[in-house]
């Protein structure tokens, strides 16, 4: 028997209906009587130390409530912004933190840093009065580039990271593979760069803060993917607030990709100034701030090399990367270019040993942290490019190397050299699917046809693997990992038969309205209108850590699983109370509990009332029908699959042309498949736009942010793309109830590697990312 | 302060604001008619296209005192009398939005789009979209949506 709109039905999304008519409610679209507008004060140095701070023309501008500093907060014991994971260097040192005040307090450190916070009565009057903030600057020499800035004689930015170096970070066997190199017949070597992209969701950052004088409580509505995480960092380590007079509310958001994970100054100086004044104060990121304060993603420089046999088998890897870190060390920035990278490193391939090392340096720039793939696409990039080159360098076709190369179906549960416990997947499987859909061996043909055209043509597969999920909290706490990764969720009957689910995971874009409805619809055959999905409002869901990492349905919807599970126990020993039967008997579908070998049988909404109304009920049991539950993973989850990008490249422009794009990935089982064939979508544009077009550029001298608007840096549009063909297999995931593994940030972490590989393959040369035309140009007339 | 008077989703308003109040801001903070969104302070996003006229403009760059007796349309006045308009219906049949923060916009150019060319290509509408940015569905089921779409407005 199957649900209508259960798993596995493109069921259309009912958040929709509110935002195709104009009443979704992001941070912005909100207000509050007697609400103040502030504005920040930003340090238009990249380094420089501040002597004064002269507020008071400002503070006698019209409509100006009242301007704070770093020192207000300071002296009122508001701590610093922190760092939640902590890696441990090879020397086995702590890794560094240094100070990372809301507000400079002494000093500034990259472009855009926070000086001051003007509230004023109107946000005009606000910008206008920031503008009479008068600040003693002693500017320094700023650096911002990793390279540069671990290297000897840099500027120092912070005095607690000598040589400005914030870990140095290993893992793997260095011996095992130092021996498998020297006896190695083939050594093939790569250096790549990784572009620093700025996140760019399309709603800026907003925060509104109210302080309720008579109970005492904050509540901040703001812009957040896990607002739990923010509630408890900003209580437990900041002290805005104890947890209990800490309410946070993350409504209708637009869009994350990892940059609103993160725990902001602005939105913890909004939340406290709140307090200070009494009054409501608002504060909305424009794009111009979104680009100098949204964490960044990327930034590495990346040395590797692979050892292969006679044969074409892989003998071992060795990676070197330096990751910038930017200016401070943001909330879970340390882990991103270690645990979430080193990790990966051993692909979809049988690898006897790896090793990798990673500097982590300060510069001056916008802190860099978590973005769609955090980690994951460094890896995949790095070990995609290096697969190609290796093939090259062997005489072998690419993906015959990789097929050779590749873990077997058979082969699990496969442990990596690289502490990883890959649970299961068909690679060969997804290889195959997507050489068969873009007629792989039919390229031959096309690229002589477009050569008799003038133009270069090129093929480039990706064959990609993400650990999603981050679990199981013991495992990632052993790690260094600051929080648990458990998400928790409740399933409510309403006496009526309608149900609310609330949920820890936060949708931003993803469809958990549906997605999860969908499950309460195939496990208790509830009209998917009758379910209504609560999220995001730390004072009406039990718990949450988020949603990041591809984690919400692979460890949220399992949370809701869980619950379920308890409402059939219950309501089973409801139906054989009221059926006069023995438990034991009770037989559960879709909703519907009868009684083994007879007719009889009762409707979850019918139990539910009788939950409510317990005139006849068994003795021994609570009435309600209302319960929680937290799960903990057991495992990661490992996603993987193969995109193959086919482009035509005019020699006379270097202009680059997406031909055809394919997919083929493996989430396991999927609720909702029209939901992942767009987040698909979305994660391969999004690779797209970091390998062709975007990128952000610091002026090397002055650590000026160039690429501060979408004027400078090159977002993708619609006619810089071409339709996607995607598609799936499914190995199911053994470790959570659902079998899901989890599909947000798959392309991001496929394609640039895809279609750079696609591009060196059309010209016959390495080049870094972006793609731009003038590059391709250059690269194709250079010697 | 200077008064404007225009009529905006079928009825007139008026209100006396400051001089460099924008459209946008107009709508937003004087009629609360939050559907048209912010999302760049350089004309590039597209997130508060809005209809003046019948044309589609971004609303961050028209004062409103240049929209005084105009006839304007925003996405809460698309759809009439409880019915969703053809393009409304298409984004969601076609799962053409995510977090639907650039929704709004796209659909106001595209209804316009649709308006100049009653039978557009796949190549004309993403050149015609260039001038609204969506960060989450890679544009693949926007096209798809404006196309159906183009199809059930009679075009």
């Amino acid at each position: 028997m199957s649900v209508e709109n259960g798993i596995g039905a493109s069921v259309r999304r009912k958040e929709d209906q509110r935002f195709i008519t104009g009443n979704g409610h992001y941070l912005d679209d909100m207000n509050r009587a007697g609400q103040a507008y502030g504005y920040f004060l930003r340090s238009p140095h990249a380094f420089a130390k501040i002597s004064n701070i002269d507020l008071s023309a400002a503070k006698a501008a019209p409509g100006v409530v009242e301007i704070f500093t770093g020192a207000d907060m300071a002296a009122d014991g508001i701590g610093g912004l922190i760092c939640g994971w902590g890696i441990t260097s090879k020397d086995g040192t702590p890794h560094k933190a240094p100070p990372h005040n809301s507000m400079a307090v002494d000093a500034v450190r990259h472009v855009g840093d926070q000086v001051a916070f003007v509230i004023a009565e109107t946000l005009q009057q606000a910008k206008d009065a920031t503008e009479l903030i008068e600040v003693d600057y002693e500017t320094l020499t700023p650096v911002t580039n990793i390279a540069k800035a671990l290297a000897s004689g840099a500027p120092q930015i912070h005095e607690e990271a000598p040589g400005n170096l914030c870990y140095d970070w290993e893992l793997g066997d260095k011996a095992a593979v130092d021996a498998a190199f020297s006896g190695a017949a083939h050594v093939s070597k790569i250096d790549l760069i990784n572009n620093r992209l700025s996140p760019n969701p399309m709603e800026p950052r907003a925060a509104l803060g109210e302080f309720d004088a008579g109970s005492g409580e904050l509540t901040l509505y703001t812009t957040s993917q896990n607002p739990h995480v923010a509630r408890l960092i900003m209580s437990a380590f900041l002290g805005i607030a104890p947890e209990n007079k800490l309410r946070v509310v993350a409504p209708d958001v637009g869009g994350g990709f990892g940059s609103k994970i993160f725990v902001y100054a602005e939105e913890t100086t909004t939340i406290w100034a709140a307090k200070k004044i009494n009054r409501p104060v608002k504060w909305t990121a424009d794009r111009s701030e979104a680009f100098l304060t949204d964490a960044h993603g990327r930034d590495h420089v990346t040395h590797a090399e692979l050892a292969t046999d006679n044969d074409g088998k892989i003998l071992a890897f060795r990676v070197s990367t330096q990751a910038n870190m930017g200016a401070y060390l943001s909330t879970f920035a340390s882990a991103v270019p270690t645990y979430l990278y080193g990790t990966l490193l051993s692909g979809q391939y049988k690898i006897p040993s790896i090793y990798v090392e990673v500097q982590a340096g300060f510069t001056n720039t916008t802190p860099v942290d978590a973005y769609r793939g955090a980690g994951r696409p460094e890896a995949t990039y790095v070990v995609e490019r290096m697969m190609d080159t290796a093939a090259r360098d062997l005489g072998m076709d690419p993906t015959e190397f990789r097929l050779k190369n590749f873990i077997q179906p058979d082969a699990y549960p496969y442990e990596t050299p690289v502490i990883m416990t890959y649970d299961s997947g068909d690679y060969p499987l997804s290889m195959n699917s997507a050489k068969e859909m873009i007629d792989y061996d039919g390229f031959a043909a096309r690229k002589a046809q477009s050569e008799a055209n003038g133009k270069l043509r090129g093929i480039g597969t990706a064959a990609y693997i993400e650990a999603c999920g981050i679990a199981p909290s013991a495992a990632v706490g052993s790690l260094g990992a600051g929080v648990g990764l458990w998400e928790s969720a409740e399933v409510r009957f309403n006496p009526t038969g309608s149900v609310t689910v609330f949920t820890g995971s936060h949708s931003h874009g993803q469809g958990h309205e549906t997605t999860f409805a969908q499950i309460i619809s195939d496990k208790l055959g509830v009209p998917i209108e009758s379910v209504e999905v609560v999220h995001g409002d730390t004072s009406k869901v039990p718990f949450g850590m988020g949603t990041y990492g591809s984690r919400s349905l692979a460890v949220g919807g399992s949370a809701i699983v869980k619950a379920v599970d308890k409402i059939v126990e219950k309501s089973k020993k409801i139906a054989a109370h009221l059926m006069e039967a023995s438990v034991e008997d009770i037989e559960h579908e879709h909703g519907v509990f009868s009684v083994a070998g007879t007719d009889k049988k009762l409707t979850m909404g019918e139990i539910a009332f009788a939950a409510y109304v317990p005139h006849n009920y068994p003795a021994d049991l609570e009435p309600g029908m209302a319960e929680n539950a937290f799960y903990d993973p057991l495992n990661f989850t490992f996603p993987a699959g193969t995109h193959i990008a086919e482009v035509e490249i005019d020699p006379a422009t270097g202009d680059v042309e997406i031909v055809d794009w394919v997919a083929s990935d493996d989430f396991g089982n999927i609720i909702n498949p029209m939901i992942v064939d767009g987040q698909v979508h979305g994660g391969v544009a999004q690779g797209v736009g970091q390998a062709l077009l975007e990128g952000v550029i610091y002026d090397d001298e002055s650590g000026q942010l160039l690429t501060g608007s979408y004027m400078d840096y090159c977002m993708p549009r619609a006619d810089n793309l071409p339709n996607f063909r995607v598609s799936t297999t499914n190995t199911p995931c053994p470790s959570n109830p659902l079998g899901v593994k989890g599909c947000g940030e798959a392309g991001a972490i496929a394609a640039p590697a895809a279609l750079m590989n696609a591009i060196v393959n059309a010209i016959g040369k390495d080049i870094d990312m972006p793609a731009t035309s003038e590059k391709v140009w250059r690269a194709i007339n250079s010697n | 302060m200077t008064s404007v008077t225009m009529t905006v989703n079928g009825k007139q308003v008026s209100a006396d604001i400051a001089p460099n109040t924008l459209l946008v801001q107009f709508i937003r903070d004087n009629l609360r008619l939050t559907g048209t969104h912010v999302g760049c302070d350089t004309s590039q996003c597209g997130a508060c296209t809005v209809h003046v006229d019948g044309d589609s403009i971004k609303a961050c760059t028209m004062l409103a005192v240049q929209a005084d007796g105009a006839d304007v349309t925003t996405i809460e006045g698309l759809a009439k009398n409880g019915e969703l308009h053809p393009m409304q219906a298409a984004f969601r049949e076609h799962h053409g939005l995510q977090c639907g923060f650039c929704t709004p916009g796209m659909i106001m150019s595209a209804v316009d789009l649709v308006k100049r060319n009653p039978n557009p290509s796949e190549e004309t509408i993403r050149t015609e979209l260039e001038g609204n940015i969506c960060r989450c569905t890679g544009y693949h089921n926007i096209v798809k949506s404006v196309k159906a779409a183009s199809e059930n407005m009679g075009g």
